[in-house]
């Protein structure tokens, strides 16, 4: 049997924010080569699929698969494979994913092409495309040889809001898993600190990233923030040099915000950061790098040194 | 413990990038270059963990041969001695050619730990520390943030998504792939440096260490993506941009 099988993340049986943007991957690629989509889900959540048109959701279930692991994910997800032989197996592109759909696809013999943006069918092939250098350059990538042919979705590229509604029979599938198969031992689940600060109620963002060079430089952004009157953000490497605290970080280890305006200063836009404020109403971006990312995702930029343009929009804004 | 650590040579993040001739990667003769930051932290844990319980770090690079530099750098900050994997084709090459290559070189060191960053950042594929641990028959867990040994096994912090974490047992041997900016770098000293140049650096060709498998994937060609979105750009002087800037923050998206 060929077909496109979604393999969708859930947590506690609820599915994660990007399962769905994976199925409407599936959805798209299968009705482009007319191939029958089927979804694996790995514990509970089946039940938020079946008003989707997919021609089988499995559910792999097995003690063992309660709490993740990579050996218990890989070796449930190598048996439903040689059971059904599917010709694409889709993922979002999650940290979980990360973790185990390397290892899979390797212990098949094939290369899982990561963080997928988007895709195209030519001459009945599929090609791939992903991004090199932190997003600043493309890359079409082809599977070669026989399937299966390994992808993993990128956080917004597909979109869950194109799903074709339908029905989906659900189909339980046995898991042969034994505890010493299982070399990992997961331990609880934990945050670090209460979140003081909720970027999510803020109406603008003024977020500030590694162009600020150093930590006594963060008050000329500080500055810009309050002549906006919004909430001071920043994007990973400066909540990890301490210059302010993790509460206050945007992105895929952060928060994830959609505020009127959001105003990315000395970001380069990265795709973790991206992930996390790419549903702002209205993007800024300053960068001294034309090239940089975040131009690709601004509805207004400008390019120059924030030293000199962040003062000049503070007195820009007295006017 | 034995510590072998992978690092990569990346081109310097603010390098102003060109596709070269052959349309499958980039302009290369004329750009810096620097250690991938994820391997910079991944080196730094393998140097704290040794400070710690002793014996060796070990770092492993498949790069062309310029990439002696990093190499240098890393021994200079204080791994023990390296294995360079010389190779020019390191741009097209996809991650589970290079883990096979990378675990046919270590077969005979045999590391009670090794240790990755958690993605490169120029092909990105994040997937070079999990490929090795399986094609090795290792246990692994990725995105790490803290290691703490004991009794011939290690307990790990994961970062998980939305400001979750994880500790998880792994028995050693094991993978890890270590996530940036959990710890600071240190900087090589002029000791350091000096005795650099003493270390062993063992030569191995990529060619005799392919593994016998057929490619899976085909990287086609690379180019700049087209844009989108419709953007308004000021790239004049900073006070002119910024006046232009705040007017159509207030006249058009009226934001503020």
């Amino acid at each position: 049997m060929s077909g496109v099988l979604a393999v969708l993340e859930q947590r506690d049986g609820v599915l994660h924010k990007m399962a769905l943007e994976a199925l409407a991957a599936a959805q798209q690629i299968g009705a482009a080569l007319n191939l029958p989509v089927f979804t694996a889900v790995l514990g509970g959540g089946a039940e938020a699929l079946t008003g989707y048109k997919i021609d089988k959701i499995h559910v792999l279930e097995h003690e063992l698969l309660k709490d993740y692991t990579p050996d218990g994910y890989t070796i449930a997800l190598k048996q439903l494979i040689a059971a059904h032989h599917p010709t694409f197996v889709l993922f979002p592109h999650t940290y979980q994913v990360r973790d185990f759909a390397p290892k899979l696809a390797t212990a098949l013999g094939r290369v899982l092409v990561s963080d997928v943006i988007s895709h195209r069918i030519e001459d009945g092939k599929t090609v791939m495309v992903r991004q090199l250098f932190q997003g600043k350059i493309n890359a079409d990538i082809r599977f070669e040889g026989e399937p299966p042919y390994f992808a993993s979705i990128q956080a917004g590229a597909f979109r869950a809001d194109t799903l074709v509604a339908g029905t989906a029979p659900i189909d339980k599938f046995a898991v042969d898993l034994k505890p010493d198969q299982i070399r990992t031992k997961p331990l609880e689940l934990f945050r670090e600190s209460a979140r003081a600060v909720d970027l999510t109620a803020a109406d603008i963002i003024v977020s500030v990233g590694r162009g600020i060079k150093e930590a006594d430089n963060i008050p000329i952004v500080q500055k810009l923030a309050e002549a906006f009157g919004g909430e001071l953000a920043a994007s990973r490497p400066i909540c990890d040099n301490g210059w302010l605290p993790m509460e206050r970080q945007v992105g895929s280890s952060g928060q994830t915000v959609a505020p009127k305006m959001y105003v990315a200063v000395g970001i380069s836009g990265a795709i973790q950061h991206l992930v996390g404020m790419k549903g702002s109403k209205t993007i800024v971006a300053i960068n001294k790098d034309p090239e940089a990312p975040i131009f690709e995702v601004a509805d207004y930029g400008i390019v120059g040194d924030l030293f000199e343009v962040v003062p000049a929009l503070i007195e820009a804004l007295k006017k | 413990m034995k510590i072998v650590v992978a690092i990569k040579q990346v081109p310097s993040r603010d390098s102003q990038l060109k596709v070269n001739t052959s349309g499958k990667w980039i302009e290369d003769s004329d750009l810096s270059w620097e250690i991938n930051e994820p391997d910079a932290y991944a080196l730094e844990s393998g140097l704290q963990l040794r400070e710690k319980s002793s014996g060796e770090v070990v770092v492993i690079c498949v790069g062309p041969s310029g990439a002696s530099q990093t190499i240098r750098e890393a021994l200079a900050k204080g791994a023990d001695r390296a294995i360079h994997i010389d190779t020019e084709d390191y741009g097209s090459s996809d991650p589970l050619a290079l883990a096979g290559i990378m675990a046919k070189a270590l077969e005979s060191e045999k590391p009670d730990l090794l240790l990755t960053g958690l993605q490169s950042d120029d092909l990105g594929y994040g997937q070079t520390g999990v490929i090795l641990a399986e094609v090795m028959g290792l246990p692994h867990a990725t995105i790490i943030m803290n290691i703490e040994e004991a009794g011939g096994k290690i307990t790990v912090k994961r970062e998980l998504e939305d400001g979750w974490f994880q500790h998880v047992e792994i028995p050693l041997p094991a993978l890890l792939t270590i996530q940036s900016g959990a710890t600071k770098l240190r900087y090589a000293t002029l000791m350091g440096i000096k005795k650099a140049k003493t270390k062993e650096v063992k030569k191995l060709s990529a060619s005799e260490l392919q593994m016998d498998l057929p490619a899976s994937i085909k990287l086609d060609r690379i180019y700049f993506p087209v844009k989108t979105k419709h953007s308004q750009i000021f790239d004049g002087p900073a006070k002119e941009s910024a006046a232009k800037l705040i007017e159509k923050l207030r006249f058009e998206a009226r934001v503020i």
